[in-house]
């Protein structure tokens, strides 16, 4: 038998249709529903006199408009508030268990699939969301669609998909001490560019992935689409497995043991062969930091602002003078010496327990700085629960953070949580397009531990440099 | 959906790389649960300089729109296909597209036309130098030219053509393969660890 990728290994146990000078039809396993992109798809099912095909394998939540205040019932925003109970209406009538604001089980859709165990390995996901690539850290094909696919998927559980290339990244080696699984993917994006990976589904590979934990995976595919990929997938493994483990919707018992048996099988076989390959060192790998105005535009945090006069072409160049100008830097300046007005510690890149956790340790005897406002955003409320048990709540506080609801909130401020034109922010979340935080506000990219120095100090801190004070404060 | 066959606009040059959906539309319009009336909010942010592209009168009523490379790329919002096509455009040129954007564009009866960098390059000068400049589309025949004498052919995936050629709705031509869905789903049911909730 012919050699194959994890990624043909999935798409194989998909296939309904190969239908001659036509797209493939692929098989869906979960379909995760939101509020914004899913209103005109139930409409479009009720005007065609349609039903949704499998309520079992559909999943729907709110996330990116709920306030992250503690009364979340009143939207004060009439338009978000319409479009909330849209979904709780189509809901309803097309019989979709829904999570809503004040359950348990609500929170970011791609943190909330992980959590209760509905992703798993092998399977095929999609949402009318592009962060959907997450799901691949279980080593499931998992992809954003558009709305029309949407209501596809709701009226049929299938998607015609013409067959993407691959393309294996492998990381290898050790990652050096404050050097994250969002700097690993960062750095990809700086190294291939917003469009390096289009086209193509993402393996990440090598021994500095497979050393990641689950909520790490999960931040590196999760920005795969910043690279334009299609997906981003890792093969399951043990750790992949302990995660899993025990979660509501994991099997149990024989089940448990027939379901891992087969997603062992979920592996590259050694000599399968990809459309593309390429090898990062990780100790090449640095804390990093945008500065620009897409996710390409990166650089390690002790370095300087680039200069546009050594862009590739004119094209680049034009765009680096552009954003420059948006970002109000001016090239040759120190990343460390640019300040931030606000941190942005959430969103379905950087919002698990384990991203608080390391983000709590970084501001453990420390105060936020007296002209920064600071935020945390839990993912979900099992996350924020979690959280609370360990104190981790009472470290944010303490230190002068504000400690949230859980949901989207300032990765796009589709909610009130917005920068104001001008304000500056270090945020933990994957875009820092124009405008995306708030009209005039200015993103920059980092991690969990580096928006926390960045609280504490004032401005970007190389976090390899941090002096840790959790110790001796529980001393 | 309206089949596109052939079109003849003027053009908007829009020379910029990277262009992504939060900037083709903002997320503050996301809220709505139409699926019309996003036109106006088009380049919101960006509308608010007078001297942008879309906002000079030479450029009203185009419907062909030529970029730089990597256009739609972000956000998976179908809202940037509905802004596109309900302000008035039916084409848009450009090197490379992103992908999900690529599809949503096709589910709107939008068709994109990706064409090597210099060519794309020409077009974007001619369109800035010439008041008026058009382009003349063909999908039956893969063509672009102008009235300068710029002629190109461009490739695109049969059965998006076939789509778009006869304005059809994807679902239903889905669902002339329900025979093979039932059955493959049958299957399928058995293997529990691919079942979402047990």
């Amino acid at each position: 038998m012919a050699a194959k990728t994890l990624f043909e290994k999935v798409w194989e146990q998909h296939l309904v249709a190969e239908p001659a000078n036509e797209p493939t039809l692929l098989y869906i396993d979960l379909h995760l529903v939101h509020e914004v992109t899913s209103p005109q798809a139930f409409d479009g099912l009720r005007l065609a006199g349609r039903k949704l095909r499998r309520p079992d394998r559909t999943v729907a939540t709110v996330d990116h408009n709920v306030p992250t205040t503690t009364n979340r019932l009143i939207i004060e925003d009439a338009i978000a508030d319409k479009q909330i109970n849209t979904l709780r209406k189509n809901c309803k009538e097309f019989g979709v268990e829904l999570y809503d604001v004040e359950d348990i089980e609500q929170g970011i859709v791609h943190v909330i699939g992980p959590e209760l165990g509905l992703t798993k390995p092998g399977m095929t996901i999609v949402c009318g969301d592009s962060h959907t690539s997450t799901h691949g850290a279980f080593g499931a094909l998992a992809f954003g669609i558009g709305t029309s696919e949407v209501e596809h998927v709701m009226a049929t559980q299938c998607l015609p998909q013409s067959k993407p290339k691959t393309f294996r990244i492998s990381v290898e080696g050790e990652l050096a001490q404050g050097v994250t699984a969002k700097d690993i993917v960062l750095g990809i994006i700086g190294r291939i560019g917003t469009d390096g990976a289009t086209g193509y589904v993402v393996e990440y590979a090598g021994s500095a992935i497979r050393s990641l934990s689950m909520e790490g995976r999960m931040t590196v595919c999760n920005m795969s689409i910043e690279a334009g990929a299609r997906a981003g997938m890792i093969a399951p493994d043990e750790t992949t497995f302990a995660y899993l483990k025990g979660r509501r919707h994991a099997p149990k018992g024989a089940a448990w043991d027939e379901a891992v048996a087969s997603w062992s099988k979920l592996k590259t076989d050694p000599d399968a062969k990809f459309d593309r390959e390429m090898i990062i060192k990780a100790e090449d790998l640095a804390p990093y930091v945008t500065w620009g105005t897409n996710p390409g535009m990166v650089i390690p945090v002790t370095d300087r602002v680039p200069d546009p006069a050594k862009a590739q072409s004119d094209n680049d160049r034009r765009a680096f003078e552009r954003a420059l100008e948006y970002m109000d830097l001016k090239a040759g300046v120190a990343i460390e010496e640019i300040p931030v007005d606000r941190v942005f510690l959430g969103s379905c890149t950087n919002s698990r327990i384990e991203d608080l956790r390391a983000a709590a340790k970084v501001v453990t005897g420390y105060h936020v700085s007296p002209h920064v406002r600071a935020m945390v955003v839990p993912g979900s409320h099992l996350v924020k629960q979690q959280a609370e048990r360990e104190g981790l709540d009472k470290i944010f506080l303490d230190a002068g953070f504000e400690w949230r609801e859980p949901g989207c909130s300032m990765c796009l401020g589709m909610n009130p949580d917005i920068l104001q034109p001008g304000e500056r922010c270090a945020s933990t979340s994957n875009r820092n397009f124009e405008g995306r935080q708030g009209r005039g506000g200015r993103t920059h990219l980092v991690s969990p531990e580096m928006a926390a120095a960045a609280a504490v100090t004032g401005h970007f801190t190389d976090i390899r440099q941090w002096e840790f004070k959790g110790e001796e404060v529980l001393a | 959906m309206q089949p596109f066959r052939t079109l003849t606009s003027v053009v908007t040059p829009l020379d910029r790389v990277n262009v992504d959906t939060d900037q083709i539309i903002p997320k503050q319009f996301l809220k709505r649960i139409e699926r019309t009336g996003y036109g106006e909010f088009l380049f919101f942010d960006w509308r608010q300089d007078p001297n942008f592209e879309i906002n000079q009168p030479r450029h009203k009523s185009s419907q062909i729109l030529v970029a730089a490379k990597n256009f739609g790329c972000g956000s998976s919002r179908e809202h940037a296909a509905w802004a596109l096509s309900d302000f008035g455009y039916r084409c848009v040129i450009a090197p490379s597209f992103a992908d999900i954007f690529h599809s949503n564009a096709g589910k709107n009866g939008i068709l994109l036309i990706t064409l090597p960098e210099e060519q794309v390059q020409a077009l974007l000068d001619r369109a800035a130098k010439t008041e008026g400049y058009k382009l003349h589309v063909s999908l039956e025949d893969e063509t672009v030219h102008d009235d300068q004498g710029f002629s190109a052919k461009f490739s695109i995936d049969p059965f998006r053509r076939y789509c778009l050629l006869e304005g059809l709705d994807d679902i239903g031509l889905t669902l002339r393969h329900a025979d093979k869905l039932d059955n493959f789903e049958q299957a399928h049911n058995t293997k529990h660890w691919l079942a979402p909730r047990t």
